[in-house]
């Protein structure tokens, strides 16, 4: 789960990593009264506006803005709410803007960046840093990789105050800034590990004109598989970044993508399920969304996935791909009737069962009396499926 | 032959009593594995199904039956703690069905097996097969047949399509194994590719990738230098829109690495076989055995 700027330098704060002053904004006149606050608060005029979307690249975007003085905020507020923020990590759909951060303007001396991710070829949790901060991070390893530093952390151990030091010293800086910037490493990774992130990017790290460090940005992911940990991570979910039907899904227990075909696509497991929108494109089709309905779905957990596919009107036909493993063919073929049954079937429907328990699961959907296609492997069902829809001649 | 399990094997099952872990302890009975003990914490003493002894520590386990693999089916919040519990016990190899396990978990719980020289399958897999020989894990036995191709693949329900194509076609297979689609597991492409050139019962290998990491790119480098066996690829994902988390956590395609195109030119770099479509995975794998490859 990702979370917004103003989420992740909260638990910054609390961890001891240093943070601009700021208050998040829902509105216009919050927004003012943010920055009539923080101006009283700092004796500074200068604020920055944020929009909070869940993807970088905001300020070239036109999503951050440096004003002088409360009126300026509020004018900044007005043009950044509610606009539509194309950056390079949205897409071309863009993301709308429904809330900002406002915080106090610094004097910055030097951008450096500062990563935390997990690298799976070395089983590891590696820290980065670099003096190139500000830059995109991917465009630096390209063409600067020796301005990369990274160190590999035992999890025994965690980031030990010399490791800490190698980076900080390796990128150049004196003291005081290094060692400070050490110490707020070693804290960085305490957050890493507390909250149980799968990535804490902080792009530009600040060097202030005072000798301090702090971090201007916090882009925080969270491991969801362990939420069951952390109480308030739920807390932390903005619904309004989700696809309904994706965050819907998800309560429910399966996993489902919108994505922009007409081939509805109901699998088990999410290799298959992506070779099924694989096949489907292979044949000339497109697929109109990812579902995995997961390993040990009930017959009610089939139901529902099934009927997040009949009410998406972009469909015009679908295909079941199951291969039963713990998911029994049964279980499936039951869910799928319940679904149809009270949800109405108006699209063609072509199945593909194999795996535990499918000859009762054939039997279930032939005595159903609906007008289900069989395909005898997924080859055939996906160039039925795609004949169907008529995406290529039949 | 076969890698990493056969007729010899002695597997006991963390988490027997659990749905999952009885329902498939059973299956694997079922399906002839040697399953020797289970471990329960507070159920030391009892039998499954009347017949297997169950053990409240691994340890105990072990010591009593020689149990030489573990199978594990414990919660995913108590999963890290049984898996350091077996690579403290004296088994060589844990295979993790277990899914949602918290990646810092795994990461120490791999630190620690490699400290003990254990191996891992897993987690969030199938677990791996050995037809008519033995099953550790819940792939669904009937698809399979012994033969002379080893299979390896990050997906659960793809391996069983592979599987099940070359079965078809009358190509049984050596072992089978699904490694699992976590950031952070254990035996991975280059391992298994490692055991199945060095298998005198295998003459080809099927690999199956997916979106995400670079896993696959290793695989290929490693095929170019190491491998003379044939071996045919499929890459799930190719459709999958970037940045979207694809049901696994591993299958998530950030910036220019980790794309299925990246995966399928560097594989084919190699020599490898690698289809478009995932129906023609037996035959792919069928035509390279019958090709050579000239490799």
């Amino acid at each position: 789960m990702k979370l917004h700027e103003h989420q992740g330098k909260e638990l910054f704060r609390k961890a001891g990593v240093p943070v601009p002053l700021g208050r998040v904004a829902f509105n216009v006149d919050e927004a003012e009264a943010a920055a009539r606050a923080l101006i009283a608060e700092t004796g500074v005029e200068t604020v920055v506006v944020k929009a909070q979307i869940h993807a970088g690249g905001r300020g070239k975007g036109g999503g951050v803005k440096v004003v002088q003085g409360a009126a300026a905020a509020r004018e900044a507020a007005q043009r950044i709410l509610g606009m539509n923020l194309v950056t390079h990590q949205t897409g071309s759909e863009g993301k709308v803007v429904r809330r900002l951060l406002v915080e106090q303007g610094l004097r910055v001396a030097k951008e450096l960046y500062a990563g935390i991710v997990v690298d799976r070829d070395r089983r590891r949790v590696v820290m980065m840093v670099s003096s190139e901060g500000g830059m995109e991070i991917e465009e630096v390893a390209r063409r600067t990789p020796e301005k990369i530093l990274s160190r590999a952390i035992d999890p025994a151990y965690g980031l030990r105050g010399f490791e800490a030091r190698e980076l900080a010293f390796g990128l150049g800086l004196g003291e005081p800034t290094a060692g400070k910037l050490a110490r707020v490493l070693g804290a960085l990774y305490k957050v890493f590990v507390a909250e149980d992130c799968s990535l804490v990017e902080i792009n530009p790290f600040v060097v202030l004109e005072s000798g301090d460090v702090v971090a201007l940005d916090a882009k925080v992911t969270l491991d969801d598989n362990a939420a069951y940990r952390h109480k308030e991570h739920p807390t932390l979910a903005d619904p309004s970044e989700e696809d309904p039907a994706e965050a819907a899904a998800r309560a429910a227990g399966f996993s489902y993508i919108r994505m922009h075909g007409d081939i509805g696509c109901m699998v088990n497991g999410a290799g298959l399920a992506m070779a099924t929108m694989d096949i489907l494109k292979h044949h000339g089709g497109e697929p109109a969304n990812f579902l995995d309905v997961g390993g040990g779905a009930s017959k009610d957990q089939v139901a529902q996935a099934f009927k997040v596919i009949l009410s998406d009107p972009a469909v015009k036909a679908i295909f079941v791909n199951i291969f039963g493993g713990i998911l029994k063919c049964d279980v499936l073929a039951e869910g799928v009737i319940a679904a149809v049954r009270e949800a109405g079937l108006k699209v063609p429907l072509v199945v593909r069962l194999e795996g535990t328990n499918v000859a009762r699961g054939r039997q279930l959907l032939g005595e159903s009396g609906l007008a289900i296609q069989v395909a005898k492997d997924m080859d055939e069902g996906a160039k039925k499926a795609v004949a169907l829809a008529g995406d290529t001649e039949p | 032959m076969s890698i990493l399990v056969n007729k010899r094997t002695r597997v006991v099952i963390q988490g027997i009593t659990g749905g999952a872990g009885s329902f498939h302890a059973r299956q694997m009975l079922e399906y002839g594995t040697q399953v020797v003990a289970g471990v329960t914490p507070g159920k030391g003493g009892t039998k499954f199904d009347d017949r297997v002894p169950i053990f409240d520590t691994v340890s105990r386990a072990v010591r009593e039956t020689g149990a030489d693999v573990s199978c594990i089916f414990v919660p995913a919040p108590f999963c890290g703690d049984a898996i350091a519990e077996a690579a403290g016990a004296g088994v060589s190899l844990v295979v993790v069905i277990t899914e949602g396990i918290p990646t810092l978990d795994m990461i120490a719980a791999r630190r620690l097996l490699d400290e003990k020289g254990v191996r891992m399958v897993g987690p969030n897999c199938p677990g791996v097969l050995t037809p008519g020989e033995c099953k550790v894990g819940i792939a669904p036995g009937y698809v399979h047949t012994p033969g002379r191709v080893g299979v390896v693949s990050r997906s659960g329900t793809l391996t069983y399509e592979a599987v099940w194509q070359l079965s078809a076609l009358g190509i049984g297979q050596s072992t089978c194994l699904g490694i699992g689609g976590d950031p952070v597991g254990g035996i991975d492409f280059v391992d298994a590719l490692t055991m199945f050139e060095a298998d005198a019962g295998t003459d080809a290998v099927v690999l199956i990738g997916e979106i995400g990491g670079a896993a696959e790119e290793r695989a290929a480098a490693f095929v170019r230098e190491h491998v003379k066996k044939p071996v045919a690829a499929f890459i799930a994902g190719v459709t999958a829109p970037s940045g979207k988390r694809m049901g696994h956590a591993g299958a998530i395609i950030s910036g220019s690495s980790g794309k299925a195109a990246d995966k399928i030119e560097a594989l084919r770099g190699a020599g490898v076989a690698v289809t478009a479509n995932p129906a023609e995975i037996g035959v792919t794998l069928q035509a390279a055995l019958r090709g050579k490859k000239g490799r």
